[in-house]
């Protein structure tokens, strides 16, 4: 009895600490370092306002190429006809993957085509997505007169600088080896103020990347809800099948 | 004449039943394998993963096929493919989760299933065969898993594929040419996709299943061996069954029932909350598309690769060629089909050996776990250093076996198995 009470401990025991390993490694992959970015993929209406957002402000550029219009209506709770009034403006067929107008040779605009985002929040992880959106800050010598922390030579212009403001460099002296000045670039600071606040332009760039965690796997919410059933269903499961197992057992010595 | 009444009972039983044994040993051979099939009846925790391996043998095949049906093996449409079925085929998104997790957790049940064996002398006479069977399915299961993981075409299947195969480029003479006949091409490429998609669905699971037959035939020929490595076919009682067996059904049949209920648990628990287990079992960079002119920042291979990775990692070049490292990651794995033959202990278990082999496989087992931590992190700082000590600790466990087991201490091993699960 008690080997079996062991055996529960340690599948609970081993469950827990497969978790924490899972979760401690995924801070680690996603970002070491990155601020957390609060997005959270069941909040319908932030990431409503994600896609409003992203259909304004990235899908010019950005594509979002295994997204279906009518598959986003369903789950963001948008009804089809909304959608079509106030976010569809590449095409008028709800079917359709999300296009972006940019033409083949944008390369040779910005030096880099800009990337489909379907995947990014998965590839890269959504506080990636948040930090990259908060951390562009001025520099002359950039084609577009702007440079990111998070990704150094940024091919991506400051898009959101109107809404954000812009922001300058904070360089701090970290003396090297033999004791000279060194400046190393350690941060970005406001330097002048964008048509929001602050905590709303947060909001702003949370909401976005929720709305592309959202987009990198679509079924995330519904797998994450759907899997509580399954756990609850298997506990069941698991009860019986040890008292099946004691019961056949009584009689082995 | 008339023939002599028979007083035998019928042979066959009637019906259906009745007349498929007239034909095909069906009954026989549910009695012979499961039924009447006698296991020691002290099996513990550790015998579990056997059957646990088979169900992920039989998931893995399964959500194969359903995978195989919307995938696109080409270098134009594999990555989008995955995608399709991750987003628009129904319930895709469930099977392709299973089908990931599964690779990851029949290393899981494998890695334990194989510890199982080293704790218990399970390869020890007369069980050599089972354990010969067992490595040549490992050794497969590796060659089926790399296969499968460059199938979605990710940017680390392509780079992962591009440092595996190359290995093979630094054996002397036919290196060059071994390469190019394994890639299909001078670089990985849609033909190597293909032939990979070929192995993956077709050829290796094939091979898999037979010799999962063959370790299971070899197994019911010998019998199990059990935590205590004694032999249960010595002792019978007066009816002439065995005193410390009991029949495989019903009773290991319910008991690894409540042992697939905790695996699922977990399984299930990944699957539906952690898929990516933090970029262990799906990696970040691999959700972007294979792309030869980008290499990601820093290649690993997956997880269950790491420790041999490690050690193709640990070897110095030598003589001008870097065919050292591969050899000894090939030799990590033919050290152990010598297992059987390495371990000269008179116990086969380990609560009967003495306190040299409960150190070495305790410092063999550290190593593995911290060699597999090199191999998931670039080559830099403490990690070399560490690579290089538990590869020869790796060794040394295997080629300093016969010498430690044969000095070692042994406690008088017991007649009958103790206790009962």
């Amino acid at each position: 009895m008690h080997k079996h009470l062991a055996l529960i401990a340690f599948l609970l025991a081993g469950t827990a600490a497969g978790s924490a390993m899972g979760v401690r490694v995924a801070a680690a992959e996603e970002g070491e370092g990155l601020p957390r970015s609060g997005a959270d993929i069941k909040d319908v209406e932030s990431l409503q306002r994600g896609a409003r957002n992203f259909m304004n402000y990235c899908s010019g550029c950005h594509s979002l190429k295994y997204v279906r219009y009518n598959r986003m209506s369903t789950d963001l709770q948008i009804p089809e006809p909304e959608l079509a009034a106030n976010l569809m403006f590449t095409t008028d067929k709800p079917f359709d993957t999300v296009n972006s107008s940019m033409p083949a040779d944008s390369e040779a605009w910005f030096g880099k085509q800009p990337p489909d985002l379907s995947l990014m929040a998965r590839a890269r992880g959504v506080d990636y997505l948040y930090a990259f959106l908060k951390s562009f800050y001025v520099d002359k010598n950039r084609p577009w007169g702007t440079n990111n922390l998070i990704l150094p030579g940024a091919a991506m212009p400051d898009v959101l600088a109107k809404l954000q403001g812009l922001q300058k460099p904070v360089y701090t002296n970290e003396p090297d080896d033999h004791g000279s000045a060194n400046m190393v670039l350690t941060g970005v600071e406001p330097m002048s103020p964008g048509a929001m606040k602050p905590e709303e332009y947060d909001q702003f760039v949370r909401d976005t990347a929720n709305f592309l965690d959202y987009a990198g796997e679509p079924v995330k919410a519904k797998r994450q809800s759907m899997g509580v059933f399954v756990i609850l269903f298997l506990l069941v499961f698991f009860a019986f099948a040890y008292m099946l197992k004691k019961e056949y057992w009584k009689d082995v010595h | 004449m008339a023939a002599p009444e028979s007083t035998e009972p019928p042979k066959f039983g009637t019906g259906l039943l009745g007349w498929i044994d007239q034909r095909f040993p069906l009954t026989s051979l549910w009695k012979s394998q499961v039924s009447e099939y006698y296991a020691p009846k002290n099996f513990n925790f550790w015998y579990f993963f056997g059957a646990l391996a088979l169900l992920i043998l039989a998931n893995q095949l399964i959500t194969g096929i359903f995978l195989t049906m919307n995938y696109k093996p080409s270098a134009a449409e594999a990555f989008s493919s995955v995608e399709y079925i991750m987003r628009d085929v129904d319930g895709g998104w469930i099977i392709r989760y299973m089908h990931s997790t599964g690779a990851s957790a029949f290393f899981i049940v494998i890695y334990l299933h194989m510890f199982r064996a080293l704790l218990y002398g399970s390869a020890r006479k007369p069980r050599e065969l089972v354990w010969i069977f067992g490595c040549l399915i490992f050794l497969l299961l590796m060659a089926e898993a790399f296969m499968g993981y460059v199938l979605p075409w990710g940017n680390m299947s392509f780079w992962g594929a591009q440092v595996i195969v190359s290995l093979f480029g630094s054996l002397p003479v036919i290196g060059g040419v071994l390469v190019e006949w394994i890639r299909g091409d001078y670089v990985i490429a849609d033909a190597t996709l293909n032939r990979f998609f070929a192995l993956h669905v077709a050829a290796l699971p094939l091979a898999l299943v037979f010799l999962v037959i063959a370790h299971l035939m070899a197994l019911h020929e010998v019998g199990s061996n059990n935590p205590d490595g004694v032999d249960i076919h010595k002792k019978k009682d007066a009816n002439g069954h065995y005193l410390d067996g009991i029949p495989f059904h019903p009773y290991y049949t319910v008991k690894d029932v409540m042992g697939v209920a905790g695996f699922l648990l977990i399984f299930c628990g990944v699957i539906f909350f952690a898929p990516t287990f933090g970029g262990l079992f799906l990696e970040g960079p691999n959700f972007e598309p294979a792309n030869p002119l980008q290499t990601p920042p820093h290649i690993a291979p997956v997880w269950y690769f790491t420790p041999f990775y490690a050690m193709l990692r640990a070897v110095p070049s030598f003589a001008g060629t870097q065919v050292w490292g591969v050899l000894v990651m090939g030799a990590a794995i033919v050290v152990l089909f010598f297992v059987p033959w390495l371990d000269r202990s008179p116990a086969l278990s380990i609560r009967y050996k003495g306190p040299l082999y409960k150190i070495a496989l305790a410092i063999f087992v550290v190593s593995f776990i911290i060699l597999g931590m090199c191999g998931l992190k670039p080559p830099s700082g403490i990690y070399p250093m560490l690579a290089k000590v538990c590869t020869v600790l790796y060794f040394a466990f295997f080629l300093l076996m016969p010498w430690y087991t044969k000095i070692d201490s042994v406690k008088p091993v017991p007649e009958r198995v103790t206790g009962h699960a």
